[in-house]
C-alpha cells in the first residue's frame, strides 16, 4: 500500500470551560477530542462512530481545519494542514470537502441551486473560467442523479434527499479527493437515505474518493465502510477492517455498542445477547482516569483506573484500547 | 377482489372491564387536515385501528405519513385552527372521544390515556424540579397532599429506574441526561396508571446504547401492567421485538398492516417490501441496498388513486385512478394494494 492520503497524528481539541461575562475566567477544559490517530487510504471509506458527544464532529472539523488543534497533526499528502499558511490551506481545501448533516440549513435558502453549486467554483477562480460554470453545475447535478434542468430552483423547492444530492455536488464541485461526510445521511428517512448511500458508493468507484464517513448509525456505517474506528469520549478505542470489528469485536465498549442496534428482522428478536450498559457517558469536562470507559465497563479492575490503555493489537487481532481485550461475537 | 374490513384477533392477555365490549381503544376512519395559507394538508386521510389490553402496537411510518398527527388526534392535541379532525371516530372503551367537551376530554387525557413525546427536554418544563413536575400529576388529578404526592412519584421515579430517586426528586431537568429525562417523562405518562400510553418515536433522539435501555424499560413496564402500548416510530428495528402487531402508514393512510413476524416475512404492500429492503442492517453484507425510487408526496398534493403509485414498482394503470381500499389478506391481515397477491406470492 502507498501512502495514505491522510494521516492523523495525536489530535487533540480542548475547548475552554469559562465563566462570567466580562471577565472570561477560564473554569475548566472540555476533552472533545482527546488524543486520535488515523489514517485514510486514498479511495477507501472510514467509518467513525461514536455516540453523542464523543467527538465525532470535532474530528471532522479538524481534518478541514475549520478549528484549530490543541495538539497534534492531519498531514495530507505528506503535508501538516495545521501546520501551513493561510494561502496554501486555501489551495489544499480544494481536495478535502464536507458533505454536512441538515439538507435544511446547509444550503443557503435565497440562492438557487446553481449559485449554490456553482459557488466553490466562485471562491476557487483558478478552477474553471465563468463562462463554463452553468454547464459544469448541469454536470454535477446529473451526476448527483438531479434533473439538470433545476438550477434554477430554490432548495425549498426539493425534497430531503434532493436536498441532500445538492450538497453532494457543491461537495464534488472542485473534484476533490476526500469527502468528509458528517452524519450525511442521518436526517433522511429510510426509503430515501438507501439511495443517498447507493449515490455515495457509486461515486466513489466513479471517482475514486476517499470518505471520512462520520455517523451514530452502526448499520449505515457497516453496510459503507472499509474500515470501521469507533470513539468514546475523546478516543478511538478500536479500529479495523469492518468485517473484523464487526464480526471479532475486542474492545468491550465496541461489544456493547454493536449489541444493542436492534435488528429489524422479528424473528431474530432476544437472539442478540444484548450488552445493556449501566449509567451515561461522562462529562468530556472530567473523563475519567486511566481507561476512560472503566466507569461503565463489566471488566474494570483497579488498572483500568491507573494505567491508560493504549490503541494497539491485542487479542481481536486488530487495534483495541482494552486491558483485558476479548473477542465477542455479538451481531448474529 | 373482497374488499371487506377485517377485524383483527385480539390477544389472549385481554382484561376487559365487564362494561364494555370491543377493542380498549379504537381509531375508526380518522381524517384531519390543516387549513393552511398554501393549501390543505390532509395529514391523516381515513385511519382506522384497534388496540388491547396488553398489547403493543406499532405504527411505522416515514416523515409526513400522518403518524404522529394520528397520535395527537388521539389525544386532542391538535391544534385548532389550523388542524381539523373531518371525520371519523377515536372510542376508548366504546366511548367516542371526539364528541366529549375539553373537561371529559381532560380526564381522558393522563389517567386513561397517556402520551410520551421524542424530546424530552423540550417537554419538561426547565423551572420546575422533576419531582414536583411528575408529583403535580397526583395534586391537580387526584387531589393529593403535598407529602402523599412526593412520595408517590418517587415510587414512580423508583420504578423507571432513576438512581437514588429521593435525592434527585428536586433536580432541574437540565441536571439529568437524556436516558433519565426520558425516563422521567415515562414516569409522569404512567402516574395515574393509564390504560393505553401511546409513545411517539420515544427513543429516536437518543444514543442506541440509551434506546435500548428505555425500550426494556417500556416492555418491563407493560408486563407489569396489562397497559396497551401505542408506538409511534420511523424505525422498524426498535418495535421489531416489541410489537404485536404492525400499522405501517404513507400520505396520511394505513397502507399494510398484521402481526410483526408475516409482515416482515412476507410483507404485502410494495411499500412495505420497499421499506425492508431499503433499510442497512448489521447482519448481512449486500452491496447494493434496494431503495424505494423517488421520494414520498407534498401532503397538499397527494397522487391519485393509490398514492404510493408514482413510486411502485408494480403500478398499472389502474393504480392512479382507483384508491385502494384496505383489502383483507387473511385473517389479521391487511393490505391497501390492488395487487397484494402478486406481492405476496413474490416471496414464494
Amino acid at each position: 500500500m502507498t501512502e495514505p492520503l491522510v494521516q492523523v497524528r495525536g489530535l487533540v481539541k480542548h475547548y475552554p470551560l469559562t465563566r462570567g461575562i466580562v471577565f472570561k475566567k477560564q473554569v475548566g477544559t472540555v476533552r472533545a477530542v482527546d488524543g486520535v490517530d488515523f489514517d485514510l487510504a486514498s479511495g477507501e471509506t472510514l467509518g467513525l462512530v461514536g455516540e453523542s458527544g464523543c467527538g465525532k464532529s470535532t474530528v471532522a472539523k479538524l481534518v478541514l481545519r475549520l478549528e484549530e488543534a490543541t495538539e497534534g497533526q492531519v498531514f495530507f499528502e505528506g503535508e501538516d494542514i495545521h501546520d501551513m499558511p493561510h494561502g496554501r490551506l486555501r489551495e489544499l481545501r480544494r481536495q478535502i470537502q464536507i458533505v454536512l448533516q441538515d439538507p435544511y440549513s446547509s444550503l443557503n435558502p435565497r440562492m438557487t441551486v446553481g449559485d449554490i453549486v456553482a459557488e466553490p467554483f466562485a471562491v476557487h477562480r483558478s478552477v474553471a473560467p465563468r463562462e463554463s460554470w452553468r454547464r459544469r453545475v448541469q454536470d454535477l447535478l446529473e451526476r448527483v442523479g438531479l434533473d439538470p434542468d433545476h438550477v434554477n430552483r430554490y432548495p425549498h423547492q426539493f425534497s430531503g434527499g434532493q436536498r441532500q444530492r445538492i450538497g453532494i455536488a457543491r461537495a464534488l464541485a472542485l473534484d476533490p479527493q476526500v469527502l468528509v461526510c458528517d452524519e450525511a445521511v442521518s436526517a433522511l428517512d429510510v426509503s430515501v437515505q438507501a439511495q443517498v448511500i447507493n449515490l455515495l458508493r457509486q461515486l466513489q468507484s466513479d471517482l475514486g474518493l476517499a470518505y471520512l464517513f462520520i455517523a451514530h448509525d452502526l448499520s449505515v456505517v457497516r453496510h459503507i465502510s472499509d474500515r470501521v474506528a469507533v470513539m468514546y469520549l475523546g478516543k478511538i478505542v478500536e479500529v479495523g477492517e469492518r468485517s473484523d470489528v464487526f464480526r471479532e469485536p475486542g474492545h468491550p465498549y465496541t461489544q456493547a455498542l454493536l449489541s444493542a442496534v436492534p435488528s429489524p428482522d422479528p424473528r431474530k428478536a432476544g437472539e442478540n445477547d444484548r450488552i445493556v450498559l449501566e449509567g451515561d457517558v461522562p462529562s468530556p469536562a472530567d473523563p475519567p482516569s486511566g481507561c476512560h470507559f472503566r466507569t461503565r465497563c463489566w471488566k474494570a479492575t483497579e488498572r483500568c483506573a491507573a494505567e491508560e490503555p493504549a490503541l494497539e493489537v491485542r487479542a481481536a487481532g486488530h487495534p483495541d484500547a482494552c486491558h483485558f481485550s476479548e473477542i465477542r461475537h455479538v451481531v448474529r | 377482489m373482497p374488499a371487506t374490513e377485517m377485524l383483527p384477533s385480539s390477544t389472549p392477555t385481554t382484561k376487559r372491564r365487564p362494561d364494555h365490549e370491543g377493542p380498549l381503544l379504537e381509531v375508526e376512519d380518522l381524517a384531519v387536515e390543516f387549513r393552511t395559507r398554501d393549501g390543505v394538508v390532509h395529514a391523516v386521510d381515513g385511519v382506522s385501528y384497534h388496540v388491547d389490553a396488553g398489547e403493543t402496537l406499532a405504527i411505522l411510518g416515514e416523515s409526513g405519513s400522518g403518524k404522529s398527527v394520528g397520535a395527537q388526534a388521539v389525544m386532542g392535541l391538535i391544534d385548532s385552527p389550523p388542524g381539523h379532525i373531518t371525520r371519523g371516530s377515536i372510542r376508548y372503551r366504546g366511548k367516542d372521544l371526539l364528541g366529549l367537551d375539553e373537561g371529559a376530554r381532560q380526564r381522558v387525557r393522563g389517567r386513561d390515556i397517556a402520551m410520551v413525546f421524542q424530546d424530552a427536554l423540550s417537554s419538561l418544563n426547565p423551572v420546575f424540579t422533576v419531582g414536583d413536575q411528575i408529583a403535580e400529576m397526583y395534586r391537580v388529578h387526584e387531589g393529593a397532599s403535598r407529602a402523599d404526592a412526593r412520595r408517590r412519584a418517587i415510587d414512580m421515579m423508583d420504578r423507571v429506574h432513576i438512581p437514588a430517586a429521593t435525592s434527585r426528586f428536586d433536580d432541574y431537568p437540565h441536571q439529568f441526561s437524556g436516558g433519565m429525562r426520558q425516563r422521567i417523562m415515562i414516569a409522569m405518562a404512567l402516574s395515574l396508571g393509564p390504560d393505553v400510553l401511546i409513545a411517539d418515536e420515544p427513543t429516536t433522539a437518543l444514543d442506541v446504547t440509551v434506546q435500548a435501555q428505555i425500550m426494556d424499560l417500556l416492555a418491563e413496564l407493560q408486563r407489569e401492567s396489562t397497559m396497551a402500548l401505542v408506538l409511534i416510530t420511523h424505525d422498524l428495528g426498535v418495535v421489531a421485538d416489541v410489537a404485536d402487531r404492525i400499522a405501517v402508514m404513507y400520505a396520511g393512510r394505513i397502507v399494510e398492516h398484521g402481526p410483526v413476524i408475516e409482515l416482515y416475512e412476507r410483507p404485502a404492500h410494495p411499500y412495505t417490501q420497499g421499506l425492508i429492503d431499503s433499510i442497512p442492517r448489521m447482519d448481512d453484507d449486500r452491496e447494493e441496498l434496494v431503495p424505494i425510487a423517488g421520494a414520498p408526496p407534498n401532503l397538499m398534493k397527494v397522487p391519485s388513486g393509490c398514492s404510493f403509485h408514482p413510486r411502485c414498482p408494480i403500478a398499472r394503470d389502474e393504480c392512479a385512478t382507483d384508491e385502494p381500499p384496505l383489502y383483507a389478506v387473511w385473517s389479521g391481515r391487511e393490505s391497501a394494494c390492488h395487487f397484494w397477491e402478486e406481492v405476496v406470492s413474490s416471496h414464494d
